[in-house]
């Protein structure tokens, strides 16, 4: 039996631990937004948070998890209201979408390291997520977005901070 | 067989043209019932494609698949520019098979030929404006009024004068029992609302948050995870296999033949793929141990110096030739190409003694409802299939045989319970149905003013459609109209042209990829167009311009992009410009490359300027997204991709040394698309074509070293660089 954190809360699965983290977030857990590409560290596709930094699922065992916060794409916000996510939906970056939890994945964790990225900070952040339909331009494009997004709205909160909704809700 | 008295011989040259061949001929393909392939999706069914709910939500079915180019955004706005619902109220669910869903131009139905837009432009609106009309028939029974008194805004209609209103949810039950009218006028294009307007995609908010649904992430109740050890040659058979310890992984639930191997039946993924490699296997691997890319590189470049079947003549070319002032020489080469889609293919399959139904990523419903049936042993109607997303298609899940399918049917026969058969990357990889390799040989003749006057050009590859149900009817005196796609339709003017064909018969299953064989042709083609412009000592760009004075559509996107991209004007050291057309899916495409070469022979792709006149356009944004996105895909075909074999075997498993374009290699893209009220055409795949000859003659124009085999290697260019 493992136990860990996932998206937040607790959770405790009787798997090999062995098996690669991805394979149990998809299938023991149900949470099917955590792709998987290559099975080896290439795509970037089953890209998580553990403890606040970009793993690829595929190839972490379970056993590295034990007692640690997973975060998914799942976890990410509950509505739609992370910049990322703000600012992948303003550009449509997706095409098939495969792809895309794994970018927005990494791409959340560049920006809580460097929160207004240059290009070079994207290449190095990103150079790890394929994405086959070729995204790349709209993906730099939101992730430039998504720091101002984050920015407005750190603000906004500076300026209003018992009421952080309705800060929210003007900035629409 | 003949062909349906409603298709003439001159529709069908035509479709077959546009669609690269192949899906074409499946109007007549043997094996399929009429009933499965209507020539049109007629009479007009509008509740067939528009559901209504009480709550005022309105549930469009897309008749074609997501893969990614947005349909499921772009066949809504068709049919909502006519139907005027609250566009926030539209949602979008994937069709069942069903002959009301076939392709209008095919007749099946089907994903592909970059022809949804195409094919679906009047159906989706004469849907939709079918489906407005009863409805404000209903509401004017209602009112006792008549119906021209009544208007429509966001699905309400509305009674002006006596301050009237009801919404499509509590019509739509009186409006579904009211005859659809033969012919319902559609809005002339400058009343369009919708079309035309960049319109954020439906689906996107399900792509950011991991709820969009693909095959991948089916599950149904009881279903077992399946890996299959296949041969390791194409076309080998299984001779024997010891399961002994796969049995004894934990999960492992049985180890099974089926006709493509065995198969191994497991709880998750995890233990399926521990239970096959634990798996021991002997193969008799017949007449394909020997396959090598190396020599068929060799065999092809030696048949290309003979003349093959004939695909196109103009004028005297071999006269022309021998008259002509200089003649120049050069042979071209692409390899086999893997489609390589995001998601790796996938199948689920719940079979039952009278039904089968299937969750799956597909392009081709019709055919992939037939081979399913015909395996199961079930009637068609008996056989359902839940079309998922797609994550990634590119030709490769529109199979002729359902290869994918149709395994994994044979897989829930022999397991007796619920199957996801799953491939691995590998799997996937070295799984064949390939881009065919390709040799291109050409001569051209110019006259004393450096003007080609002759251009004859021999295509060696393997044909797409040979060895399908649809051979008979896309092979013609020798010719797969696929293989030489964007060659012998060439617009420049040149007075005397001559293609011709070989088609070797080899055992490297081959497919349709985003571009078909326009993705050979392009390149040869645009390539050896700018050795034949030096050879002659003129500006590629301007040699382009005088041969296409006829074309004006192809000059338009010529000239747009050379402006944009500022052809002639000076560039950084070491940074050289090319320039390419192709015309392909019945669209005009025109790209400027601006590339360098570090020392170690590494290019680096900087910017990417491209044109396009696709016809009227949809959503402008989306098709932008595709030209951005097909030139990405180029790109990896032209810097990084090849399939080869050696003593049969493909040598290529996963990202490692099948590496894809990433991020940090990515260049900076602009895209032009030229106004047009002409018909829509083509947009998923059109931007293939020119990026690898745009790339290789930027490369020339800064190095001067010609590159005629893809993909371009950085020892291709050893010392060519200037930069660090
Ligand atoms: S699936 Fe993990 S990196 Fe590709
Ligand atoms: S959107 Fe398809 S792989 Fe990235």
């Amino acid at each position: 039996m493992i136990s860990f954190h996932l998206n937040g809360k607790p959770v405790q699965v009787e798997v090999d631990p062995a098996t690669p983290l991805l394979w149990v977030l998809r299938e023991s857990l149900g949470l099917t937004g955590t792709k998987y590409g290559c099975g080896m560290a290439l795509c970037g596709a089953c890209t998580v948070h553990l403890e606040g930094e970009a793993i690829r699922s595929c190839v972490a065992p379970l056993s590295r998890v034990e007692g640690k916060q997973v975060k998914t794409i799942e976890g990410l916000s509950d509505d739609l209201s992370h910049p990322l996510q703000k600012a992948w939906i303003e550009l449509d970056v997706p095409q098939c979408g495969y792809c895309q939890s794994g970018q927005i994945m990494s791409a959340a964790i560049l920006l809580s390291k460097i929160p207004k990225p240059t290009d070079t900070d994207i290449d190095e952040a990103m150079s790890g997520n394929i994405c086959r339909c070729g995204t790349y331009p709209r993906i730099r494009r939101a992730i430039h977005r998504a720091a101002e997004l984050a920015k407005d709205k750190a603000a906004a909160d500076r300026e209003s901070p018992v009421n952080e909704y309705s800060a929210a809700e003007a900035g629409r | 067989m003949s062909a349906p008295a409603m298709v003439d011989r001159r529709t069908f040259l035509k479709t077959a043209t546009t669609a690269g061949g192949g899906l074409i001929v499946a109007l007549y393909a043997p094996g399929f019932s009429a009933q499965e392939q209507t020539p049109k999706p007629d009479p007009i069914r509008p509740f067939a494609y528009i559901k209504i709910a009480s709550d005022e939500t309105v549930t469009i079915v897309a008749n074609h698949s997501e893969m990614g180019q947005g349909v499921y955004t772009s066949l809504p706005m068709l049919l909502n520019e006519e139907l005027e619902a609250d566009w926030s109220k539209i949602r979008v669910e994937s069709a069942p098979v069903d002959a009301v869903y076939n392709h209008p131009m095919f007749g099946l139905q089907m994903t592909g030929g970059s022809t949804t837009t195409a094919a679906e432009w009047d159906h989706y609106r004469k849907l939709g404006a079918a489906g407005r009309t009863v409805l404000v028939e209903a509401a004017a029974q209602q009112w006792k009024v008549p119906a021209s008194s009544c208007r429509v805004e966001k699905g309400m209609v509305i009674h002006a004068a006596t301050s009237r209103k009801a919404s499509y949810g509590s019509l739509v039950e009186v409006a579904s029992t009211i005859p659809v009218p033969g012919d319902v006028p559609l809005k002339q294009p400058k009343d369009f609302t919708l079309i035309g307007k960049s319109t954020r995609r439906l689906d996107t908010p399900t792509k950011t948050n991991g709820t969009a649904q693909f095959g991948i992430d089916v599950v149904i109740p009881g279903m077992m995870t399946v890996l299959i050890a296949r041969s390791p040659v194409f076309g080998g058979k299984l001779a024997s296999f010891d399961a002994s310890e796969t049995l004894q992984v934990p999960g492992v639930k049985a180890a099974v033949q089926v006709p493509s191997g065995v198969a191994v039946i497991a709880e998750r993924f995890w233990p399926a793929k521990l239970g096959r490699e634990k798996l021991k296997t002997k193969w008799d691997e017949g007449e394909n141990a020997n396959l090598s890319t190396t020599k068929m590189l060799s065999d092809f470049s030696a048949q290309s110096s003979a003349p093959g079947s004939l695909a196109k003549k103009v004028g005297d070319p071999q006269a022309a030739l021998a008259s002509a002032t200089r003649k120049i020489t050069a042979e071209y080469d692409v390899p086999y190409l893997a489609h390589a889609m995001m998601e790796p293919l996938n199948c689920v399959v719940d079979l039952r003694d009278d039904s089968c139904e299937i969750w799956t990523g597909t392009q081709f419903e019709t055919v992939d409802r037939a081979n399913a049936a015909k395996t199961a042993g079930l009637a068609p109607e008996k056989v359902k299939i839940h079309t998922t997303l797609l994550g990634g298609g590119f030709g490769r899940r529109a199979n002729p045989s359902s290869d994918f399918i149709v395994e994994a049917v044979q897989v829930a026969k022999a397991a007796k319970v619920p199957v996801k058969v799953m491939w691995t990357r590998e799997d996937d990889m070295q799984g064949g149905w390939y881009r065919p390799m390709w040799h291109d040989r050409f001569v051209a003749g110019l006259d004393a003013d450096g003007n080609p006057v002759a251009w004859t050009h021999t295509i060696v590859g393997q044909s797409i459609m040979a060895g399908t149900p649809f051979e008979a009817f896309a092979v013609k005196d020798g010719v797969d109209s696929a293989s030489v796609e964007g060659a012998a339709d060439l617009l420049y003017g040149i007075p005397n042209l001559q293609v011709d064909l070989h088609s070797p018969r080899i055992g490297v299953p081959v497919q349709w990829w985003r571009s078909v064989g326009h993705s050979h042709t392009g390149f040869s083609v645009e390539a050896f167009f700018d050795e034949v412009a030096h050879a002659g000592g003129k500006d590629p760009y301007r040699l382009r311009q005088a041969l296409l004075a006829k074309q004006p559509r192809m000059l338009a996107v010529l000239n747009l992009a050379a402006q944009k991209a500022g052809w002639g004007k000076p560039l950084p050291k070491g940074v050289g410009r090319g320039i390419a057309t192709h015309f392909s899916f019945d669209s005009y495409v025109a790209q400027v490359i601006e590339a360098s070469v570090e020392k170690n022979g590494n290019v680096r792709v900087h910017r990417v300027v491209c044109a396009l006149d696709c016809g009227r356009v949809v959503n402008p944004d989306t098709v932008k997204a595709q030209m951005e996105g097909g030139i990405n895909f180029g790109l990896t075909a032209a810097l990084k991709t090849e399939i080869t074999l050696e003593n049969g075997r493909v040598q290529q498993t996963n990202f490692n040394d099948y590496p894809m374009l990433r991020m940090f290699e990515a260049p900076s893209i602009e895209v032009f698309i030229v106004p047009s009220e002409e018909k829509p055409t083509g947009v998923g795949e059109p931007s293939v074509p020119p990026v690898a000859p745009a790339l290789v003659n930027a490369i020339f124009a800064v190095t001067g070293k010609r590159l005629r085999r893809l993909p371009i290697r950085a020892s291709d260019l050893p010392g060519a660089g200037v930069n660090p």
